[in-house]
């Protein structure tokens, strides 16, 4: 067990700290997932990319800092202990971005991987249709072979797209062959929303703020270079970005202890009105977030040394969503009627709530720890 | 950065795994609720200390193995899976130290001495038929640690939930000697609430493997029940709660080890979570075995009652928040729980 930095780890945090100390908006920016929002934030992750920390873990070759995962995590803890503003090119970076160095040709990972860093090229994620949410292989939206065109048509309907009105690309998920199984026929692909046959329409989210948007396809032409992995292999590709979604990529726990300390400053600044109960449960909250730290450690080490987490990122996801909400309902619990102001406990809360429900319900993420880490019988 | 157990630390854990499962199944848990003194329940202790372990902590030079709590958690969460009838994290962690300043780290190391603990002073003690010496006082990492001496004492036994808790009032103990350096007394504390922390995490997953093993097999409406959702999600939930307080029991080791600054505060959380976690995991596994669990004849009850009884001892889950809180400097009403 060693918990302690390195020289060179504390060289990068050191490096990081006093770039975020000194680059960080002071004034909180709007929210990015309003259109106005959205530009202030652009303009910050292009700050970030030029400064090299828009992807530290990437190959310089594509912007980054061939970081370590270690390193990578260093970054999130003071990114977010700096209260740095939220990352709207996160689907891509997160999401995209592992798929395309896993399953993208050489090709692929040249064009699209420096214009992501870069916030040229914005990615959402368009997996999610209208008959087709927890049951993701029930997607419908189709692909047809254009072989003279040398790609594919797709046509169909994706919805609850994270800000699909403000991005510039769509991966996702389409039905190459309908008489295969319901896995089997699914192509990952790659799209640019200004294709023609492409309209978006954005509406609004829980908190009033139009995060989401629709996204309708007519007979949109993709290239052959659109499909990433093989034809009617979208599953197992897909697959391996949920990985990253539900796991450490998307949550990590810098996230969580900034969140945790704050609540703790929360409790302190209003000790007028804490009662011992709400007390108890800040504590509580501070634990948990020092647990999923702790736990992170843990699966770092595991991925260094080459053991997958495999099933076992249900376990963050299930732990960092509900997490997230029980450290907000703490805090509105504290704040009383001032909690129902808009702000930012308020507006966390309600941003906490989506939290069980994107990257695969929980519902879904326990029958996964039931039956792949459990091992309890499917039916 | 490295945040595992090394091959040493697996290994020694997979001796001491095999020595419980070979000589520790619940018919010894049951045989100790009977009687806690029985010869083959002390028997078991000198297996133990056969392979070194009595003297973990303690210095090579006095006979120990001279190593640190990296080791101790893996060995006591198999104690704990176990459900061991004997008060090893007492002898083997939290008296470790204090034997060392008055000179029983030889007997202790060698396996000849077992110790049991009254930290609030006159609070029935656990495993006291077992040990030989009683340490007194010391609650929360304060004050002094009075070191008394068993034989001819008086042991008036209290019933408890868990049967095999074996709780005595003791009179007439024999003063020995007395403790009061502030770091050894803190350390002895210290070590007492990770090692609970350890076991609780031993027990929950012991109680979960029952559970799982057993939904596999039970059949209602034509299928196995941990075919259904409603059993599949608590399961899952109480893994979660163990698998989150694992690494935090692993981590409040490598700060003791390591005389991290805020060694106490992770030994706090380690224990508080590791408390909750058992207490869920109890919980989930008496409901979704059924009726079952809720007999004396089938081994669940054994390894809840433990946990409970440990989940209670080395200050609560609510206890280790109020520290905490404290720490973080979140103002109080001042009535916070004293035990």
């Amino acid at each position: 067990m060693d918990v302690t930095d390195t020289e060179a780890e504390r060289g990068f945090r050191a490096e990081a700290r006093a770039w975020l100390t000194a680059n960080v908006p002071t004034d909180p920016l709007p929210s990015g997932d309003t259109a106005e929002g959205f530009r202030a934030h652009l303009d910050w992750e292009r700050r970030l990319f030029d400064a090299g920390w828009a992807v530290v873990s990437w190959p310089a070759a594509y912007g980054g800092r061939d970081a370590s995962l270690w390193e990578w995590l260093i970054f999130e803890e003071e990114y977010y202990r700096a209260g740095a503003p939220q990352r709207v090119t996160q689907n891509g970076i997160f999401l995209l971005a592992p798929t395309l160095f896993e399953f993208g040709t050489r090709e692929q990972q040249d064009t699209l991987l420096p214009r992501m860093a870069a916030g040229q090229d914005l990615w959402c994620q368009g997996w999610s249709e209208p008959g087709a949410g927890s049951d993701l292989a029930a997607i419908g939206s189709r692909a047809v072979r254009d072989e003279a065109a040398g790609g594919w048509r797709l046509t169909g309907q994706k919805t609850w797209t994270t800000r699909g009105a403000f991005c510039t690309h769509l991966f996702g998920l389409f039905r190459t062959d309908p008489a295969a199984g319901r896995h089997r026929g699914l192509t990952y692909f790659l799209l640019d929303l200004d294709s023609p046959g492409v309209t978006v329409r954005g509406f609004d989210r829980f908190d009033g703020d139009e995060g989401f948007a629709e996204v309708f396809l007519t007979d949109v032409f993709v290239p052959d270079s659109g499909v990433l992995g093989g034809v009617n292999e979208g599953w197992s590709v897909a697959m391996a970005t949920t990985g990253s979604e539900r796991g450490l990529t998307l949550r990590s726990p810098g996230r969580f202890l900034s969140a945790a300390d704050r609540l703790v400053a929360l409790g302190r600044e209003h000790g007028g009105r804490l009662t011992d109960v709400v007390r108890d449960r800040i504590a509580g909250e501070w634990m948990k977030a020092q647990a999923y730290q702790n736990f992170t450690l843990a699966q770092v080490t595991d991925i260094v040394e080459k053991r997958s987490p495999g099933a076992r990122s249900s376990l963050n996801k299930v732990f960092w969503s509900e997490l997230d909400i029980s450290l907000h309902e703490t805090a509105l619990e504290l704040l009383g009627p001032a909690g129902q102001w808009e702000g930012p406990w308020s507006r966390g809360f309600q941003f906490s709530l989506a939290g069980p429900i994107y990257a695969g319900t929980n519902e879904i993420q326990r029958n996964i720890i039931a039956e792949r880490v459990l091992g309890l019988p499917r039916r | 950065m490295r945040f595992a157990p090394t091959t040493e630390q697996l290994d020694l854990r997979d001796v001491v795994r095999a020595l419980w499962e070979d000589r520790c199944p619940p018919a010894v848990i049951r045989a100790a609720a009977t009687d806690p003194a029985d010869p083959s329940i002390l028997a078991l202790y000198r297996d133990f200390a056969e392979l070194g372990a009595a003297g973990l902590l303690i210095d090579e030079r006095a006979g120990g193995l001279g190593l640190d709590e990296n080791y101790l958690v893996p060995v006591l969460i198999e104690v704990g899976r176990a459900g061991v009838p004997l008060p090893i994290t007492e002898t083997i962690a939290v008296a470790a130290g204090i034997a060392g300043a008055v000179g029983l780290d030889a007997d202790l190391a060698a396996g000849n001495l077992r110790v049991a603990c009254d930290l609030q002073v006159s609070v029935p003690a656990a495993r006291a038929h077992s040990a030989d010496v009683l340490l007194a006082g010391g609650w929360g990492g304060r004050g002094e640690i009075t070191v008394l001496y068993l034989a001819g004492a008086q042991l008036e036994a209290v019933e408890a939930m868990d049967p095999a808790a074996d709780l005595c009032r003791i009179q007439g103990a024999a003063v020995l000697h007395r403790v009061a350096d502030p770091v050894l007394v803190e350390q002895a504390w210290n070590r007492g609430v990770l090692g609970a922390a350890a076991e609780l995490v031993g027990l929950s997953r012991r109680m979960l493997d029952l559970t799982v093993a057993y939904v596999a097999e039970r059949r209602q409406f034509g299928v196995p029940i941990g075919s259904f959702q409603a059993v599949k999600h608590q399961l899952a939930s109480a893994l979660i709660a163990v698998e989150f307080a694992a690494p935090t029991v692993a981590r409040a080791g490598a700060a003791l080890a390591a005389g991290d600054e805020d060694a106490g505060i992770h030994a706090c959380t380690a224990k508080a979570l590791a408390s909750d976690a058992a207490r869920q995991v109890a919980r989930a596994a008496i409901q979704c075995h059924g009726a079952i669990a809720y007999t004396t004849e089938y081994d669940l009850h054994l390894f809840a009652k433990r946990a409970w009884f440990l989940a209670a001892a080395w200050g609560s889950a609510a206890w280790h928040r109020d520290r905490i809180a404290g720490a973080l400097g979140l103002p109080s009403s001042g009535r916070g729980p004293t035990q």
